[in-house]
């Protein structure tokens, strides 16, 4: 049994859910045109994990195994629709950009991926970081990603002008296929660096 | 005592011809068309030619960083080939980040020379104008002045938003464009030492003009034909990007199919599109299918039976 300081950390940089195990690609690529909506999916995403990741484990001798993926969906639903409801009435704006990923949070892999890989074997406690540490991965990479299509799409960050008025935007990378090439140069530079740390 | 028998492992038949004997011919094979877009468009466009082809020397040198600055010469080639797709003033940084995207995304991200799935230097003109188009298109186009060196630049629209230039001028390359593209003349002596030194098939160049031909005589009789084969980047693509011996299937029927495809991509962008040419994105798209094709184009082996199911 790892520590729980393992347990945080993996979902950082060992088995960080972009740049590692590729999951949850469809708002990394949708929602990340700015780093303030990568931060924002990112949140929302870690939110709705660490609820369901709690339910789910103390529910985890309750529920039958024949049923659990309708189980888990129906928890994650119901948090999801608390994220969506919530950013509605606090940040309209946000909710307007995130749109459609928000409802898609349900099916995201990450989360569905945590509740059966993990959440369904392991204490509350247990869950909670390793909930904690997947959903800092996944906001992280989300930002970083947001925050390189942003600066070099719009020249700011965190729309705070950073690159002048004279700097004329690259519009490839505030499109769809920037978010792709943006993400696969990342991989690369992400496989190369954990090959020279020697983590694999 | 002499040894009468030599056993060696294959290959046993040596060609003198490197990368470097081929991508030189390939500069002495663009040197006409280079020479055309100086002489219509002015030494901006020379700026610009050399601009690209430091750019990407340069970016190359760095990531191998090894050998000389000159390398295989396959940088250069890349440059120069980009600084043709290239209206004849962008601003400097545009052709210089066009040249290291090309070279470093269009082909070193894949492992280098060989690996690349895509045209390196459409890949950069690709980006290039998804990015910036406002200096890729619209009205960056020049009227060209033969000797005019120094002559004040006066934009004009591209013969295949106008459709008025006369054959004659698109044949000579009088005309609005990119800078290698407006003269067919220069392109096709270019091609013809290509064709001399047997780096290029007839069947990629053949099939792309020949389907782009039928399409315009569908459209709009035998002079539209000719229209869309001369004006724009056909003739440029046709000869120089599409036949990139790294990204073209290399069976013969693999490279008709190639030929046929970035043709019919093309017309169906010019004539039913948004966009006033394709090229570009034609070649790209077929670069794509390359392995598809030379996978299902593979000769039979002789002797070989079909297998009954």
């Amino acid at each position: 049994m790892s520590t729980l300081a393992q347990e945080f950390s993996k979902g950082i940089f060992k088995e960080n859910p972009t740049f590692r195990l590729l999951l949850g690609m469809c708002p990394t690529l949708g929602v990340t045109t700015l780093a303030f909506y990568g931060f924002g999916m990112g949140v929302s995403t870690l939110f709705v994990l660490l609820c369901s990741n709690i339910v789910i484990s103390v529910l985890r001798n309750a529920i039958p195994a024949k049923v659990r993926i309708p189980a888990y969906i129906l928890i994650i639903a119901t948090f999801v629709t608390i994220v969506d409801m919530v950013l509605k009435a606090f940040v309209p704006d946000l909710h307007g950009a995130l749109g459609i990923f928000i409802p898609l949070i349900v099916v995201n892999c990450i989360i569905l991926g945590r509740a059966e890989a993990f959440a369904r074997k392991n204490n509350v406690g247990r869950s909670i970081i390793d909930a904690l540490g997947m959903g800092m991965g996944f906001t992280i990479s989300l930002t970083v990603l947001g925050i390189i299509r942003e600066l070099f799409g719009s020249g700011s960050i965190f729309g705070v002008n950073i690159l002048g008025t004279s700097f004329q935007p690259m519009g490839l990378l505030s499109s769809p296929p920037g978010a792709f090439i943006t993400l696969g140069i990342l991989l690369g530079l992400c496989n190369f660096a954990f090959k020279r740390l020697g983590i694999e | 005592m002499e040894r009468k028998l030599v056993v060696s492992s294959s290959p046993h038949i040596k060609s003198p011809e490197n990368i470097q004997s081929i991508m030189v011919d390939v500069l002495i094979a663009l040197f006409p068309v280079a020479l055309m877009a100086v002489f219509l468009f002015g030494f901006r466009a020379l700026i610009t030619m050399v601009i690209a082809m430091v750019a990407a020397m340069a970016t190359e040198a760095i990531i191998l960083r090894k050998g000389s600055f000159f390398g295989d010469g396959s940088a250069a080639v890349t440059g120069l080939l980009l600084a043709m797709t290239l209206p004849p003033a962008p601003p400097w940084w545009v052709v210089a980040i066009g040249a290291v995207v090309a070279i470093a995304i269009g082909k070193h991200i894949y492992g280098g020379l060989g690996n690349n799935i895509f045209n390196p230097a459409l890949v950069g003109r690709a980006i290039l104008f998804v990015s910036w188009g406002t200096h890729l298109s619209g009205s960056v186009w020049l009227k060209p002045v033969p000797f005019g060196f120094t002559a004040d630049a006066v934009s004009q629209a591209s013969p295949l938003v106008t459709h008025d230039a006369s054959l004659g001028d698109l044949f000579i390359g009088t005309v609005s464009g990119s800078l290698g593209e407006t003269s067919a003349l220069a392109l096709i002596i270019g091609a013809i030492w290509l064709f001399y030194r047997g780096h290029i098939d007839w069947r990629i160049p053949g099939g792309y003009i020949g389907i782009v031909f039928i399409f315009g005589l569908f459209a709009g009789g035998f002079s539209m034909g000719l229209y869309h084969v001369l004006a724009g980047g056909v003739l440029l693509g046709a000869l120089f990007m599409a036949t990139d011996m790294v990204t073209s299937p290399v069976t013969a029927n693999g490279k008709l199919i190639f030929g046929l495809g970035c043709g019919v991509i093309t017309m169906l962008i010019r004539l039913f599109g948004t966009m006033p040419e394709g090229v570009t994105f034609a070649i790209l798209l077929m670069n794509g299918l390359t392995p598809l094709i030379d996978n299902m184009t593979l000769p039979k082996k002789f002797g070989e039976v079909k297998k009954s199911a």
